[in-house]
């Protein structure tokens, strides 16, 4: 059983929802991020979404433009965000990793030796966000061989004549995007998620993550009363770039500020149900 | 069921792109999920639309009446003199209204955009003058319209941001990156993505997911079928070369596009080498840069060994893009058509050559055109004939090029 797959079973037999917080690579620096990512486990983090940098990230926000930004100024690459993973896994065998970008660095590094060194440093799955269905032949053979789960993303927008061809072969969970609109925007209201989920839950089996726009502790409890997991991204890196000094550079507080915020979230999932 | 008789021989390089958008491996439909949808309903629009007689027939009596279609050719004979070579012929799309080739494409995108029941519009623009040829449609149809703008280019191209407002247009400078087009239209898809049950987005190049790249050229090939005609009734055949410049590359699609099947033609685009193909500062994605995915397609990107977007530079703010077309892509890879490029000074010797021998002050886009021209034209012989795409004209472009050329006004 993949990382992810056992991970959800566990949270499903303790009867709670996942609580995945997002980092960019190298955001701040190599270190800062670095020690976010051995600290999220302990604070709370179910499964991690590691953001890889990218000049053009289309469907982001502010936030996550300026998180890949001070990461890409830092001289993040993907060879550096994969060795994150690996750098991980020498302590944490357990805790999934999914790793979220957009395809031009992956085609850039080489599809097949990206999937290969992805598995091998202990990544679990890909979300690749300007990858729709009609393009993941692109990527499916490769991700599959070296056992990486693709996952898929459903929008507001995707009705359901459409859904059964976005999660055909899909695997680890599904990623509902819960607005129509880029990242840290706007949140979605309980009731746009209650009509939601039932719909995607007709279709699959698999877990539904609920992403873009889940801030609060609150909204994270909301998120996972209504489906499996919470993604939370912009809040962390807001807190994160307010912790800077005026030159953009991690202080004392960075790492702290972080950790704290996803200890409250995940106090908050963990009390949902 | 029998298929359709194709107008195109079985051979013919005109029936792309396939089903799934491609030229070969170039296009293709690289979206977020959120905006797919959408993109399959604007191809079924497109391809209702196309089916339907009277689509065409609205579009030409705005192509006629509004634009003033058909556009000009003609012989630049002072400059065919000053060359002493082949006579070159300008196809004057900067006679359209609004001055440049961009209205043909914005005319039938808004036209589709009205027939799709569509309440806003969204552009994003590099030199101003999609921007402006965009703001142009929304008013005269009563839609609101938002420019995207990289906020280098509202400092460079003050006259067409003061005409897209004048024009009703609300135009929203981009910060973000280099601040030029990659990042308009980069902001233009957030938009989108955001406004997804009104907002149609007229996108000002053949890039883009399916169906644009083939929706834009098909808008844009009112060039070359006029300029093919207007030749053969002039001369009484073929242009020995055709050549236009290429930033994202719709003009030179727009020409080329009927000449494809027509292998006596030679097909030239001219792209921005800026400071130098080798200055690291340049706009030519196909001479220098590499496959990739960008904006919703797979096409030639100027990008680093990590596959991170490089910054593009040219004079022109139009040609200023790290991407290009992917049937440029495409026709570069089966080596149909030539792509060459000129740098910022060879424009701007061009610019001024154009001015003071045919009376045209040209945009700096089709300047780079002729300075290929310029190039080839005396290498060929007396009676051979380049038909060369004047895209737009130069008004916009007086106070770069007079601080260019160390003038101040």
């Amino acid at each position: 059983m993949s990382r992810i797959a056992a991970r959800f079973a566990q949270l499903k037999a303790e009867g709670r929802g996942a609580l995945m917080p997002f980092l960019e690579a190298w955001d701040p620096d190599a270190a800062t991020s670095m020690a976010l990512l051995r600290g999220m486990p302990g604070a709370g983090a179910d499964l991690i979404e590691i953001g890889c940098p990218f000049t053009d990230p289309m469907a982001d926000g502010p936030t996550v433009q300026m998180a890949s930004r001070r990461a890409l100024d830092a001289g993040a690459t993907m060879a550096h965000t994969l060795a994150m993973v690996r750098e991980f896994r020498r302590e944490d065998d357990t805790t999934p990793i999914v790793l979220m970008g957009y395809l031009n660095p992956i085609l850039s590094y080489g599809v097949e030796r990206f999937c290969k060194d992805a598995s091998v440093c202990g990544a679990d799955g890909l979300i690749v966000v300007d990858l729709p269905t009609e393009e993941a032949d692109l990527l499916l053979p490769a991700a599959r061989a070296h056992g990486l789960d693709v996952i898929r993303l459903v929008a507001p927008t995707t009705d359901d004549t459409r859904l059964p061809l976005v999660l055909a072969g899909s695997s680890g969970f599904v990623y509902y995007v819960s607005i129509t609109g880029v990242t840290g925007t706007r949140t979605a209201s309980a009731d746009e998620l209650a009509a939601a989920i039932p719909r995607i839950r007709a279709v699959t089996d698999l877990p539904i993550a609920i992403g873009f726009g889940v801030r609060s502790p609150a909204q994270a409890a909301a998120a996972v009363q209504a489906a499996d997991g919470a993604v939370v991204a912009s809040a962390l890196i807001d807190t994160l770039a307010a912790s800077l000094d005026g030159n953009g550079r991690a202080t004392a507080h960075t790492v702290r500020n972080v950790l704290d915020e996803v200890r409250a979230l995940a106090e908050a999932v963990r009390g949902a149900r | 069921m029998n298929k359709p008789l194709s107008p195109f021989p079985a051979n013919s390089l005109r029936t792309g792109p396939d089903a799934r958008g491609r030229f070969g491996e170039f296009g293709g439909r690289f979206v977020a999920e959120t905006l797919m949808p959408l993109v399959l309903e604007l191809e079924a629009a497109y391809e209702a639309a196309k089916a339907d007689p009277s689509f065409q027939a609205e579009l030409d009596v705005y192509l006629r009446d509004y634009i003033g279609r058909p556009s000009p050719m003609w012989l630049a004979q002072r400059l065919t003199d000053r060359l002493g070579g082949a006579k070159i012929y300008f196809k004057r799309d900067e006679l359209n209204h609004t001055g440049a080739h961009k209205i043909n494409s914005c005319m039938g995108q808004i036209l589709l955009a009205k027939r799709m029941g569509k309440t806003r519009i969204i552009a994003e623009t590099g030199a101003g003058q999609h921007g402006v040829a965009t703001a142009t449609v929304c008013a005269l149809f009563g839609l609101p319209c938002t420019v995207y703008m990289g906020a280098t280019d509202v400092a460079r191209q003050a006259p067409n941001v003061f005409r897209m407002k004048l024009l009703g247009a609300e135009v929203k400078p981009v910060t973000s990156g280099a601040a030029t087009l990659k990042d308009a239209m980069n902001e233009a898809l957030r938009d989108w993505v955001a406004n997804v049950r009104d907002t149609f987005y007229i996108i000002g190049t053949v890039a883009g997911p399916h169906p644009y790249p083939a929706m834009v050229r098909d808008f844009q090939s009112v060039i070359g079928n006029e300029a093919k005609a207007q030749l053969q009734a002039a001369e009484g055949r073929l242009p020995d070369v055709a050549v236009a410049c290429i930033g994202g590359g719709s003009n030179a699609m727009g020409l080329f596009h009927p000449f494809l099947d027509d292998p006596s033609v030679r097909l030239i685009g001219v792209e921005a080498a800026g400071h130098g193909l080798d200055s690291g500062a340049h706009a030519a994605s196909l001479s220098r840069g590499r496959p990739g995915v960008l904006h919703g397609n797979r096409t030639y990107l100027l990008q680093d060994e990590d596959g991170q977007i490089t910054e593009a530079h040219s004079i022109s703010a139009g040609l200023d893009y790290p991407g290009i077309g992917p049937e440029h892509s495409w026709l570069h890879e089966i080596k149909r058509v030539e792509y060459v490029a000129a740098t910022d000074t060879e424009a701007l010797e061009a610019f001024q050559l154009c001015c003071r021998t045919e009376g045209i002050i040209p945009a700096l886009e089709p300047a780079h055109a002729i300075a290929h021209v310029a190039k080839i034209a005396p290498t060929m012989a007396k009676d051979q004939i380049i038909l060369m795409n004047l895209c737009g004209r130069g008004d916009k472009d007086i106070f770069t090029v007079a601080e260019a050329l160390g003038v101040t006004l």
